[in-house]
């Protein structure tokens, strides 16, 4: 569902994506892994429609980003990094604007925020200001927002990040529940939630792809099987933390 | 049908968005106290000894010139620096209708300000009998000038993340549209300047324009002067937004 051939974007001088292609398809939960840096968020800005890639194709449903924008972003939902919402919006009014901007109205948007609201537990603070909300309430006004619409894709940026534990372990549990039916890209730091919801893992360092298969796959490169160990000798740190300097 | 429906879902979430803060009220009570003060203070409304609305109508491309860009240049601004643009953007949405939408709340704000100052009207038909035809067509007239300076600004916003930026560039640029019909300005060119740059000069300018309108005379060259100045930058501000993608 999701295809993506040689993708590259640059800003400036700087190549933030140097030639990714891959395909996600229907039933695949699939995750990006890598440091901070690595092309990540820019390869999903890029397959939502934010970023124009430099080079290279993407398509979605069968409808081409670029070419076909419109078309290609209604088979999408999409949590940005920090999950952006309206601040001075109450979730109900917020995800009543997505439903209708998203052409859903009368009865059908009733339904798909009722549904989308108990899937992410919002029902306590539907009438608060998103601004008083918690981190963790604010990301499932995020969460509610991408699945508002049943998309057959989504796309979640770090979805867990700044979550509590048994946060954690609902958005999983939820993001679980959608994967039969949907193709699904999520990005994470924490490398136990790709074994705990992922399909299938890409390791990306540097704009480029340095590993590809599913957590058993990669588990298996390392003697350890720890994936830390695996990420940790396929990517590039950032710098090197001189410890006896310090000292 | 979904254009329309995506500039109305627009509009309505960011004309709330207005009165969900302080910010409308606080704009609505400066603009009528301003322009209250100008027209009695400054104005000697009460020794003219005409019943008309002329020295009221004559403050208004000051206030404006102030006021406006207060309003439009959190437009774009704003949703780059709380990173819901990356939201709004990957919605299906055309990138025209969003700036339409926004700048249809802004200006149905400006309008919502603008009728408040009925009591001037009522104050005029309470002292004598003015000619109300002429008033509407300023009335008319002022609002479509207030359009002008909002699609200024709210072009100016997109170009920048920073508010205060995109206030103080909005004022300098209003402020050239409004003072080139100015007779301080066309004095200085008067002497030297062949005349027809000076009719140019002056026939860019919101003065001269709003000047005749204020006679009563609806006249089509002086809609279409605002309109196109509307609509064309309403559509320099959708082609930077696109260039964002790209950038």
């Amino acid at each position: 569902m999701i295809i993506i051939e040689d993708l590259v974007r640059r800003f400036g001088n700087f190549t933030a994506v140097g030639g990714i292609s891959l395909r996600v398809g229907k039933g695949e939960v699939l995750g990006f892994l890598g440091p901070n840096g690595a092309g990540k968020s820019t390869t999903m800005k890029m397959i939502t429609g934010f970023l124009a890639p430099s080079e290279g194709r993407i398509s979605v449903c069968g409808h081409d980003v670029v070419e076909q924008q419109l078309a290609a972003q209604a088979t999408i939902g999409y949590l940005p990094e920090g999950a952006p919402a309206y601040p001075d919006m109450t979730p109900q009014q917020f995800l009543a604007f997505i439903a209708r901007v998203r052409g859903l109205e009368g009865d059908a948007a009733a339904k798909a925020i009722e549904a989308a609201v108990a899937r992410t537990g919002l029902q306590s603070v539907l009438d608060q200001r998103i601004e008083t909300l918690s981190k963790g309430f604010k990301r499932r006004v995020g969460l509610a927002q991408a699945i508002l619409h049943d998309p057959p894709v989504l796309i979640m940026d770090e979805p867990t990040d700044g979550l509590d534990p048994n946060q954690k372990h609902a958005v999983r549990n939820l993001i679980r529940s959608m994967a039969a039916t949907k193709a699904i890209i999520i990005s994470t730091h924490i490398l136990e939630e790709v074994e705990a919801v992922c399909t299938r893992a890409i390791i990306i360092d540097k704009g480029r792809i340095v590993a590809d298969g599913t957590p058993a796959e990669l588990l298996a490169r390392a003697p350890s099987r720890r994936l830390d160990e695996v990420f940790r000798t396929l990517t590039t740190p950032d710098a090197e933390i001189n410890v006896e300097a310090r000292s | 049908m979904s254009f329309w429906n995506a500039v109305n879902a627009i509009w309505r979430r960011e004309l709330a968005g207005y009165f969900a803060t302080p910010v409308a009220y606080v704009f609505i009570v400066i603009f009528l106290l301003a322009i209250g003060s100008f027209t009695f203070y400054f104005g000697q409304f009460f020794l003219t000894g005409q019943a008309d609305l002329s020295v009221f109508f004559g403050f208004h491309p000051w206030v404006y010139l102030f006021l406006l860009p207060a309003i439009s240049m959190r437009l774009w601004a704003e949703e780059s620096r709380a990173g819901t643009i990356e939201l709004l953007m990957t919605l299906p949405v055309p990138v025209m209708a969003a700036v339409l939408g926004k700048f249809i709340a802004a200006w149905l704000f400006a309008g919502t300000a603008l009728a408040l100052t009925f009591p001037m009207w009522v104050t005029v038909n309470f002292l004598g009998s003015p000619d109300n035809g002429v008033i509407l067509a300023s009335y008319l007239g002022s609002w479509l000038m207030a359009g002008a300076y909002l699609a200024i600004g709210s072009a100016v916003s997109a170009m920048t993340n920073n508010q205060v930026i995109a206030f103080v560039v909005s004022v300098v640029v209003c402020f050239i549209f409004t003072i080139a019909g100015h007779t301080m300005v066309l004095d200085f060119f008067q002497g030297w300047a062949p005349t027809l740059l000076v009719s140019t000069i002056s026939s860019f300018s919101f003065l001269t324009h709003f000047n005749a309108i204020m006679n009563g005379v609806i006249d089509l060259r002086d809609v279409v002067y605002f309109a196109s100045l509307i609509g064309l930058c309403l559509f320099i501000n959708a082609v930077v937004i696109d260039l964002k993608r790209a950038d």
